[in-house]
């Protein structure tokens, strides 16, 4: 039992929802968009919230975010996990509960997220306050944008990328979004428009950066065998990898090179498949250089090679891999820590309940979430009945 | 100097605090400090207690030359200001720190050296394009 390959089709996913998204208004918080996450995807799995016994949440918004989660619902949790590595939190809920359904500790978790940030700040919020002294933000960095800046002017002096190539993911999430009634932006959008957008932190415009909406998610996680009895097909648990290498973007070596480059490797490796096996592909795009480093990283191009990869419509509708098939935190939803998004639309996808944009023949989907500054890297890989 | 560590040796300031007090302490004074491991010799920036190379509690203040290359560079307009540059700088000393260049043309490989800047009470170690050495 000390093989991690033993995890894979242990568990699956049951449930996904998101609460009501894009901009809610006053007077509606972050722990009711939880909440009416948590509520929907535990309808979504047949459960209800009796059946659950593990809760596990991040928020931004307020402290011992499952405590808080689990007296609003009413559950009273024998499991309860609040690992906080940022947007990518909610896909380390997932692998952390799976091994504990595997050890017995719990057998129905809910992973569910809320943000109300743009009805209530008009901002991003994506972590909590910081009291110990910053070695990065006196100098006028203003993050998390400029250290994606600094790995997106580092990129394009190494491999030659170029701002067009930037743009290419813009316009490529902008097009997915076209196609899901859910995406918070869905308007045309051009290359050019990409290129005359506002200047944020050079080489990265307003059209280079995630929206700021309000928005919640939840997934509902069980045994396999449970799973078989519940309504909806089984998503099954393939494999997962978590990995950080810094927090602060000065403080790792190679700008251009993510802990991605570590995890997509060993989930693959779990779930006995390579980037070529990937039907549908969701990741944490909160500036257009993460979809880039990622694609390297995850090992779908090689390194320096994501330009010529998203160029001419390579991850939009029609291309050779659908990338952020929902529109991304580009152009569908952006509440602060996206991560729990690519699980949900990684789910729908392969339950083939995506409407207008669902991917043919999808079978096995990768969902890969970003934490802090290019600084935690979660990846997990889910595939239905026919691969476990 | 000769004892194997990169930089210069410095006394480091007495009764200021934890590591971060140190360091400010040493800014004030006109010292862009950084530490030095007894151990592995390796440089670490931010400070802090233990080296985060080899794990040794040995680290001691040393002084930096100042002197360093522009790794990443990205541009800031605000709307009140001139524009500006953030910059991650490699020293020559052989650690990398985030600061500002008051120069939007500053590039990736330029050469820069440290300049102190006062911000309320504290120092702020700033950077300029190096003239005299390229």
């Amino acid at each position: 039992m000390n093989d991690e390959r033993a995890l894979r089709g242990r568990t699956a996913i049951v449930g996904v929802a998101e609460s009501d998204l894009g901009e809610v208004g006053p007077g509606v918080t972050a722990l009711d968009l939880t909440e009416q996450a948590a509520g929907r995807a535990l309808d979504d799995a047949g459960l209800t919230v009796a059946d659950v016994d593990a809760v596990f949440s991040h928020s931004a918004f307020y402290p011992m975010p499952t405590v808080v989660l689990a007296e609003r619902m009413g559950i009273r949790p024998r499991y309860s996990d609040s690992t906080a590595t940022g947007g990518s939190s909610f896909l380390a809920h997932v692998r952390h509960a799976t091994a504990a359904i595997e050890a017995g500790l719990c057998e129905v978790a809910l992973i569910a997220y809320g943000s109300n940030q743009r009805s209530a700040a008009g901002g991003l919020i994506s972590s909590g306050q910081n009291q110990i002294p910053s070695y990065e933000v006196p100098f006028g960095a203003r993050l998390p944008v400029s250290a994606y800046a600094l790995a997106a002017a580092r990129h394009m002096h190494d491999y030659g990328t170029t701002r067009v190539h930037l743009a290419e993911v813009a316009v490529a999430a902008r097009q997915w979004a076209q196609r899901n009634p859910a995406a918070f932006e869905r308007g045309d959008l051009s290359i050019d428009d990409v290129l005359n957008a506002r200047m944020v932190s050079s080489p990265l415009t307003v059209r280079d950066c995630c929206l700021v909406t309000d928005g919640g998610g939840a997934v509902v996680i069980t045994s396999a065998e449970r799973a078989r009895d519940l309504p909806k097909p089984p998503i099954y648990y393939l494999g997962g990898a978590e990995a950080h290498w810094h927090m602060n973007i000065s403080q790792t070596p190679d700008v251009t090179l993510t802990a991605a480059s570590e995890t997509g490797p060993r989930a693959f490796d779990l779930a006995g498949l390579a980037p070529a096996d990937v039907d549908v592909v969701e990741l944490y795009d909160a500036f257009t250089i993460n979809t880039l480093l990622f694609l390297e990283d995850l090992g779908f191009c090689g390194k320096g090679e994501s330009g010529d990869f998203v160029s001419g419509g390579g991850i939009a509708p029609g291309g050779h891999l659908p990338v952020n098939t929902n529109g991304g935190g580009l152009s569908y939803c952006h509440p602060g820590m996206y991560g729990i998004f690519t699980l949900i639309e990684s789910t729908r996808q392969l339950r083939g309940e995506a409407g207008d944009r669902q991917v043919e023949d999808a079978h096995v989907a990768l969902a890969h979430g970003n934490g802090g500054m290019l600084s935690s890297q979660v990846t997990v890989l889910l595939g239905d009945a026919s691969v476990v | 100097m000769t004892d194997g560590l990169p930089g210069s040796a410095v006394d480091a300031p007495e009764h200021v605090g934890g590591p971060h007090a140190a360091y400010q302490a040493l800014l004030a004074d006109g010292v862009l400090a950084f530490q030095g491991c007894g151990a592995c010799s390796g440089a670490v920036f931010p400070p802090r207690g233990r080296c985060p190379h080899c794990g040794a509690d040995a680290l001691s203040w040393r002084a930096s030359t100042g002197r360093g290359t522009v790794y990443s560079a990205t541009v800031l307009t605000p709307r009140d200001k001139p524009a500006y540059a953030v910059v991650l700088v490699d020293l020559d000393d052989g650690y990398r720190m985030m600061s500002r260049v008051d120069d939007a043309s500053v590039a990736i490989d330029d050469r820069v050296v440290v300049r102190f800047e006062a911000a309320g009470d504290q120092t702020l170690p700033l950077f300029e394009l190096d003239g005299g050495d390229r």
